[in-house]
């Protein structure tokens, strides 16, 4: 009687523990998301998202350039990063030798390389052979950044996929490319589907590999071959400026920022709901 | 006996390492009949019957030498995807295509092949082998949901009617009901009666009674082994060898 006591007890104790615990580190997460609300949100309005920046000293203005900027970046991004992953995960789960054991760690590797270090590669690629800073180049260095996450969620999702369906799709006299495109991928569709849009949400935020790249862009620019503004890069160039007006905007647009990378993540979640395909 | 449509000849098959899983197998399979494939485990049953569509070949690294022939013209002379199409599988465990609809499911042939078909050829090859497959009355209604919400004995039922709608010749089945309960599993020994009448049947069980109640001829594989083949009621009362004597008394498998 005694003993179960003291183990109702003692479960009750680490049950205390572990909400305390847990308690203690959302905390600073909570504390973060509050005082980017309660700082951002006085300077959020129609025309924040639908403005230009003004010089400092002026009231008002926008931050449209960042976020027509940050789109852009990460669309072009996803236009590099997205077939050629899938294509390197199908590769991976398909086949096993050297070639791709020697891709698998350098996957690895890439996945664990400090952005800055991925600037400065696309930096020596594409800004020094054109001689400009180009929204193109962020999207290059983006690119290499999203590869890794795409690369692996399709890798592992399609080694998931029974091989049972592959034998049923040959079985009935279909060949190897209608297996994979109408088979496999679409089996594998929510994990692919949920590298892709976790890789956009890493890389929407990022700001290191874009200095040297994208560079900033006070005006409107959508042409890929000029350098553009991008949400991270405002932010850390208004956050250090002297003007209070201009701290305002950072705080602005670090909340449009944060909610748009929540929206991602949400999406996730509900993709991997909906389309965890039942095999 | 009736014709033969399927004559095997001297086969040998094996896999990347090791010697022949098979070592030669003569076997003529008869028209409208179903036949039984028995032996112990690891005898090369699967082997066998994978071979006659051509699936062994799909394993990386198989071997096979030998003939067989469909209607007297080899398989080997045919191209695998006209083989497979006059020869249908199903396997052990039922495995319908997770993201079609059960009305895509059974055109999954015809779809996979980038073969375009009217929309009423694709209604009338959907009604009729799913009216095979006694599965019509239980989906017609919700032809539009995922063959994955189907019982087990259901998308079995629907594996085969996916067979089926290629329209073949032969239906190849790897221990369709090992994963069924026995309501299920009776469904389809008695769907399986029925499609003799138009297909020839070929069905690999562990489960001796199930071969006693549904099968005309049965063959006995042993170590890779033909042992013997004869007509069913005939094996299983006056086994001529004593291997077979010995697995249908239970004594091995
Ligand atoms: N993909 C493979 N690679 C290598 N060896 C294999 C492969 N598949 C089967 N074998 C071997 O071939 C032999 C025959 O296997 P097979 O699957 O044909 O037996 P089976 O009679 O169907 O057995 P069971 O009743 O257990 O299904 C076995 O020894 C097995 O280990
Ligand atoms: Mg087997």
């Amino acid at each position: 009687m005694n003993s179960i006591k003291q183990k109702i007890l003692k479960d009750r104790l680490f049950e205390i523990a572990i909400i305390f615990f847990t308690a203690l580190s959302v905390l600073p997460l909570i504390l973060i998301l509050f005082q980017v609300v309660k700082n951002g949100i006085g300077a959020i309005n129609l025309e924040f998202f639908t403005h230009l920046p003004l010089p400092p000293g002026e009231k008002g203005g926008g931050i449209l350039n960042a976020i027509v900027g940050s789109f852009e970046l990460v669309f072009i991004a996803s236009i590099f990063a997205i077939p050629l992953g899938v294509l390197i995960g199908v590769f991976l789960a398909e086949y096993k030798n050297k070639l791709t054991d020697f891709l698998t760690v350098l996957v690895d590797v890439l996945q664990s390389t400090p952005s800055i270090v991925i600037g400065i590669i696309a930096y020596l690629w594409v800004v020094v052979p054109l001689r400009r800073f180009s929204a193109l180049s962020g999207s290059v260095a983006l690119a290499i950044m999203m590869l890794p996450l795409i690369i692996k969620h399709t890798k592992e999702t399609l080694k998931m996929v029974p091989s049972t369906l592959k034998e049923a799709s040959y079985a009935l006299g279909a060949n190897y490319t209608s297996t994979l495109l109408k088979v496999l991928l679409p089996s594998a569709l929510g994990g692919i589907l949920t590298g892709i849009l976790l890789s956009i949400s890493r890389v929407f935020g990022e700001t290191a590999p874009l200095l040297f790249t994208a560079f900033g862009n006070p005006f409107f620019n959508i042409n890929p071959l000029k350098s553009v503004e991008s949400l991270p890069l405002l932010i850390f160039k208004y956050a250090l400026s002297p003007y209070d007006d201009w701290h305002r905007i950072a705080w602005g647009a670090s909340l449009v920022l944060i909610l748009i990378v929540l929206s991602l993540n949400i999406l996730v979640k509900l993709i991997i709901e909906k389309w965890e395909a039942r095999f | 006996m009736g014709s033969a449509i399927l004559k095997i000849r001297n086969l040998y098959a094996g896999y990347k390492d090791g010697g022949w899983v098979l070592k030669g197998i003569n076997l003529d399979i008869y028209k409208n009949k179903i036949t039984a494939i028995m032996g112990p485990s690891g005898c090369g049953k699967s082997t066998f019957i994978r071979c006659i569509n051509r699936m062994h070949e799909v394993v990386d690294g198989a071997r096979i030498r030998g003939e067989i022939y469909l209607d007297d013209r080899s398989i080997f002379g045919m191209h695998p995807i006209i083989v497979r199409r006059k020869i249908g599988m199903v396997f052990q465990r039922p495995n319908p295509f997770p993201t079609m609809s059960i009305y895509d499911n059974v055109i999954a042939g015809y779809i996979l092949n980038g073969i375009k078909l009217k929309r009423e050829e694709k209604d009338h090859i959907v009604e009729d082998a799913l009216k095979k497959v006694f599965l019509w009355d239980e989906v017609k209604d919700k032809l539009h949901v995922k063959g994955t919400f189907l019982s087990g004995g259901q998308q079995q039922r629907l594996c085969i009617a996916r067979s089926l709608a290629m329209g073949p010749e032969v239906l190849l089945l790897d221990e369709p009901t090992s994963a069924l309960d026995p309501k299920a599993t009776r469904v389809i020994e008695d769907l399986l009666e029925e499609l003799k009448k138009d297909f020839t049947i070929i069905i690999v069980t562990h489960n001796a009674s199930q071969a006693a109640r549904i099968s005309d001829y049965t063959a006995f594989f042993y170590l890779g082994e033909l042992v013997e083949y004869e007509e069913t009621e005939r094996i299983f009362t006056v086994p001529k060898h004593p291997k077979t004597q010995e697995y249908l008394s239970g004594k091995f498998g």
